[in-house]
């Protein structure tokens, strides 16, 4: 309750704090409107369907790739945590590629697939898959070696040792590098958005940037910031918690 | 009084080696057998040397000795989790490679895949034994009965209390029925009357049950409760000191005098290993004299005479 008051009154801080200053007028009220204006901005754009339709092309191209990236990363992360050639060979290159931040891949990709989704899709992809492995490889080599030797003794092996040992064992630890995926692609995917036209939100980031609209700059600002807490504190913190309550893992 | 109560001690120690009788088993006859067996880890500590064991069907062998006396290292290569530098183990006169269906290996954790409920544990580990899927249920019921879980069957190991998933431990192992049970210091992690507690139910069970069994322990008492047979260990190098037979009807109580009494010749048994172990390592020349006459060199002999 008290940490409910602590934060919601932060936040009350703070806003009260922005309406302060942009309403003093140190500084000309067109580039910095008050939360007032931009929330209002944030419900006209909401209204006309300017902000759902962007939202959903956003999210849809999210859901793509980062399906893909899941796709890719958890089989590779599993690779490279079990086979010594994967482990050996592929595991630096994996290390190397993720020190390369993901909207460097744009140009390539623009240059590849041409200007249109797919070249996106390849820039959230590279900004996650290999995140995703390398939490993946962490998880399946953090298994209790107690459960990995009691499994030996029981005859657990081959699919049934994976599928029934390997994975759930590692599972917590492989959701944790889910959410930090998702947050990888999120990032990739607004900056790819930004940089060509592309109807998503970063669109209309840039769009309002080119109307000198900073209202709507910072209103799409807000529901970015609004969409990403949604997914990452509803969605992938009750699964982690139901997760980790199963598990045995928090007292 | 004083007087009267070392009367009593002396009685007790002078029966003590009646019911302790040096085992002697053929390895013709053996279910496990374990001969000239070496063990020295890659940092050239010697675990095990020259150890040789027999283990008849049926029996319920304690390794009992301090630690690094190498019991768990011995009860490793019978799981097939170590491979032995030397020497052979087998079991039904085949050598040992490698973990087996015969063969079950019990830890001093619960070690239960934790997001699976006890029965889950137990079915999982029947398919694993190739189980038909219909008998699997039916089956885990049935040692969850066994060892006293019912109503808990759905239960995720970390709702339960250490000696309830201790025992859905052991309603695992015996589910999957080997013929030969290994157990790490099962209830090392137990409080004392959860312990006592187990004891008397691995009794009960093994009672009735009649599998082999091989049981790590450093603790006396432990040792002469559940076993038919109570093996010494000593460390640096590890080896087998003695192999006594424990001639004590079953089931046994831990309130019994005479377990008392044997203890108490156990402890010195196994306090005067030790010791020798201590005071004079195995380098010095005079302690190779006296414990291997035949490498001694002729002269002194005939100086001696």
């Amino acid at each position: 309750m008290l940490k409910w008051a602590q934060k919601l009154g932060m936040i009350a801080l703070l806003f009260a704090l922005w309406e302060g200053l942009s309403r003093s007028g140190v500084w000309n009220k067109h580039l910095f409107p008050g939360p007032l204006e931009v929330v209002q901005t944030l419900i006209a754009m909401a209204r006309d369907g300017q902000l759902g339709g962007a939202t959903l092309r956003s999210l849809g191209r999210l859901t793509r790739a980062y399906l893909m990236s899941v796709a890719i990363g958890v089989p590779l992360g599993l690779l490279i945590a079990r086979l010594a050639f994967f482990r050996n060979a592929v595991k630096p290159v994996v290390m190397g590629l993720q020190a390369l931040p993901s909207i460097c891949w744009l140009p390539l990709a623009l240059l590849w697939f041409g200007l249109n989704d797919s070249a996106i899709l390849f820039v959230v992809v590279m900004g996650s898959v290999l995140g995703i492995s390398i939490a993946t490889e962490d998880a399946v080599n953090g298994l209790d070696p107690q459960l990995a030797r009691v499994a030996r003794t029981l005859g657990v092996r081959g699919p049934r040792f994976y599928f029934g040992v390997l994975l759930p064992g590692a599972l917590p630890g492989i959701v944790t590098g889910l959410k930090l995926g998702w947050s990888f692609a999120w990032r990739a995917l607004l900056a790819g958005e930004l940089l060509f036209v592309s109807g998503g939100l970063g669109q209309l980031l840039t769009m309002g940037r080119e109307l000198m609209d900073v209202s709507q700059v910072m209103a799409v600002m807000l529901a970015i910031i609004l969409i990403g807490i949604t997914v990452d504190r509803v969605l992938f913190q009750t699964v982690e918690t139901r997760l980790r309550r199963r598990w045995g893992l928090t007292a | 009084m004083f007087r009267r109560l070392i009367e009593r001690m002396r009685g007790l120690r002078q029966a003590a080696p009646y019911l302790l009788r040096p085992a002697n088993v053929n390895a013709d006859r053996a279910k496990i057998s374990i001969a000239q067996l070496d063990h020295h880890y890659a940092n050239k500590v010697v675990a095990l040397k020259d150890v040789n064991l027999n283990v008849r069907s049926g029996e319920f062998v304690c390794l009992l000795g301090p630690s690094g006396c190498g019991k768990s290292t011995l009860l490793y290569a019978l799981a097939g989790h170590v491979a032995p530098t030397g020497g052979s183990v087998a079991i039904d006169g085949k050598p040992i490679h490698g973990p087996g269906p015969d063969r079950l290996l019990m830890f001093q954790e619960a070690a239960l895949f934790p997001w699976l409920t006890v029965r889950g544990n137990i079915t999982f580990a029947l398919g694993a034994r190739g189980v038909p899927r219909n008998e699997r249920r039916e089956r885990a019921d049935t040692f969850i009965q066994r060892v006293r879980l019912e109503g808990f069957a759905d239960t995720l190991p970390h709702q339960l209390s250490g000696g309830m998933k201790m025992r859905a431990s052991l309603a695992r192992a015996l589910a999957v029925d080997p013929t030969v049970l290994l157990m790490d210091e099962p209830f090392g992690a137990l409080d004392a009357q959860t312990r006592v507690h187990m004891q008397e139910m691995l009794q009960a069970i093994w009672l009735r049950s009649g599998k082999t069994v091989v049981f790590v322990t450093h603790d006396v008492q432990e040792a002469l409760m559940l076993g038919t047979r109570v093996v010494l260990m000593a460390p640096r190098p590890g080896r087998v000191v003695e192999d006594l037979e424990i001639h004590l009807p079953m089931p046994r109580s831990l309130e019994d005098p005479s377990l008392d009494a044997m203890a108490r010749d156990i402890r010195h048994r196994l306090r005067a290993s030790e010791g020798a172990a201590l005071e004079a390592p195995p380098v010095e020349p005079q302690q190779r004299r006296t414990r291997t006459p035949s490498s001694v060199p002729r002269p002194s002999i005939v100086t001696g005479r």
